[in-house]
């Protein structure tokens, strides 16, 4: 095989610059309801990816004209701070979060029963404080966590993770090196209840069976990552944690 | 379906929780001859339904609800009440007691004034209309308003209106508490900031098991400076809460 890197995204034992296994995922770790004043919120540590998605609504939808009269349609926005990466970034919306926000917003709308709050808006707001690549699907993993914390009805947590090709070797949940010199990056989402795939993109080249491989490593890897959301959820409400889970405001 | 006869049974969305030999009730729904969770929550299992009782989530206003709102904006015929939920309220000038004239409804609520109201009807689209005709349904003018999750308003009432009942008679305060998780509290000061605050531990605590007992602790902690029970008690509506007030699960989390 030839290597098309200058450096060796996996060396010679099979193992990745961090030591990962080629089908082995970053440590993940999911907290359901971090934030008092968000109807639903989650925060997400994927390997160094740290990310906070708070979700408001159903509310009434701002612009007026955006409104649908038969269900509510979901906004995302995704924003990376300037102090993600290793370079500063310019903040405010650019042509990737846009992207990115619509994506993720198209996901979240297939598995919200959007039918059930005709006229009314859920806001996501997907923060990346830190980010190590995969922050799009670390992004849609918190984000939906947070809708289900925010109490809204869905058919089920979508989990996403990214394929790749590195030193043409297919990889699981691509690192930030990987990314930029690997071949190919794959981010998927898998809604498990169904079988759907909810979200699919690919930077790079894959051959056919490539391609398959790689979904299948996504989607096996997906399944894991919803019993993580599932345990969050969970343990939010498990006895003797009398969590906060709502504001209370009193009014004069 | 053993999860089923295990009471207290925590559900995520998208988990199993029965077949189609019962029917989906609330919180969930039926794909593939089987019913599933759409929110988390807790199962239960009522006449043929499957219920999931959430812990979370918006109000959705149903017909027949009692509810607290705030007038937001007037119009020359109605007002616009919010009533803590997505939606915008509207309550026509006839459907209130007074005989209300073509442009004269700030003579009768302003805005900012706070209402007793019913849901007379909720269209397809979510439009919904109140109601002050019946009985008991008012401009609320003194004390003070809260607001809880409208998913614990089952346990502020306690069930078969126990809790309610404890905290009206320990604080001496007149409470109302709207399906919309908007409660009304008047009384003596003292007794309005007591009842606030076990309202605040009810809220905070709506999954853990034997909170009346906790509340009555609180409450008793401030027996020495009880409040004279002098008020006349508000006639009650939620004294006869609707079905979902009555089960017994919500006592059970």
């Amino acid at each position: 095989m030839i290597c098309l890197t200058e450096i060796k995204l996996i060396d010679d034992d099979g193992l990745r610059l961090d030591g990962r296994k080629p089908d082995e995922l970053r440590p993940i770790k999911i907290e359901a309801g971090v934030l008092d004043n968000a109807d639903g919120s989650a925060y997400v540590e994927w390997g160094n990816n740290k990310i906070i998605a708070a979700v408001y609504g159903p509310r009434e939808v701002q612009p007026k004209y955006l409104q649908d009269t038969a269900k509510a349609i979901v906004q995302v926005s995704y924003n990376m701070a300037a102090f993600a990466g290793d370079d500063r970034i310019r903040p405010g919306p650019n042509r990737r979060a846009t992207e990115i926000s619509k994506i993720t917003a198209e996901a979240l709308e297939r598995v919200i029963l959007t039918g059930q709050y005709p006229r009314s808006s859920i806001d996501v707001y997907i923060e990346v404080l830190e980010a190590d690549a995969g922050t799009r699907c670390a992004g849609l993993t918190a984000a939906s966590v947070a809708v289900a914390d925010a109490g809204i009805p869905m058919i089920d947590l979508v989990p996403s993770v990214a394929a790749g090709k590195a030193d043409g070797q297919l990889v699981l949940d691509v690192g930030k090196l990987e990314d930029n010199k690997g071949q190919a990056d794959l981010p998927l989402a898998y809604v498990p209840r169904t079988g759907e795939i909810v979200l699919l993109q690919m930077d790079g080249h894959f051959t056919r069976k490539e391609l398959e491989m790689a979904m299948k490593m996504a989607i096996d890897a997906c399944k894991e990552i919803h019993v993580i959301q599932q345990d969050a959820l969970k343990r939010k409400y498990t006895p003797q944690s009398s969590v906060n889970t709502n504001e209370q405001e009193a009014e004069q | 379906m053993s999860q089923i006869e295990n009471e207290k049974v925590l559900v995520v969305p998208g988990q199993e929780i029965g077949d189609l030999s019962h029917r989906p009730g609330m919180g969930t729904y039926a794909s593939d001859g089987k019913i599933y969770a759409s929110q988390l929550g807790i199962v239960n299992e009522r006449s043929g339904y499957i219920n999931v009782q959430p812990f979370a989530g918006k109000y959705l206003p149903r017909q027949g609800d009692s509810v607290i709102g705030i007038v937001k904006d007037i119009g020359p015929n109605s007002w616009f009440v919010n009533i803590n939920c997505p939606y915008n309220s509207m309550l026509h000038g006839n459907e209130t007691q007074w005989k209300v004239d073509y442009g004269t409804t700030s003579q009768y609520l302003n805005v900012g004034d706070v209402i007793l109201a019913k849901i007379n009807h909720v269209d397809e689209i979510k439009r919904v209309n109140l109601t002050m005709k019946e009985h008991g349904l008012r401009k609320l003018s003194s004390g003070q308003i809260m607001t809880v999750d409208h998913t614990k308003v089952p346990r502020v009432i306690g069930k078969g209106g126990s809790m309610i009942s404890i905290l009206k008679e320990n604080t001496g305060c007149r409470i109302f508490i709207g399906q919309n998780g908007v409660i009304w509290i008047d009384g003596e000061l003292e007794g309005i900031a007591k009842a606030s605050q076990a309202i605040n531990i009810i809220d905070k605590n709506a999954q853990i098991q034997g909170l009346t007992e906790k509340i009555r602790e609180f409450l008793g902690v401030y027996e020495a400076e009880e409040v004279d029970t002098a008020l006349p008690l508000v006639e009650e509506p939620e004294a006869a809460p609707s079905p979902e007030n009555e089960e017994p699960e919500h006592q059970d989390f």
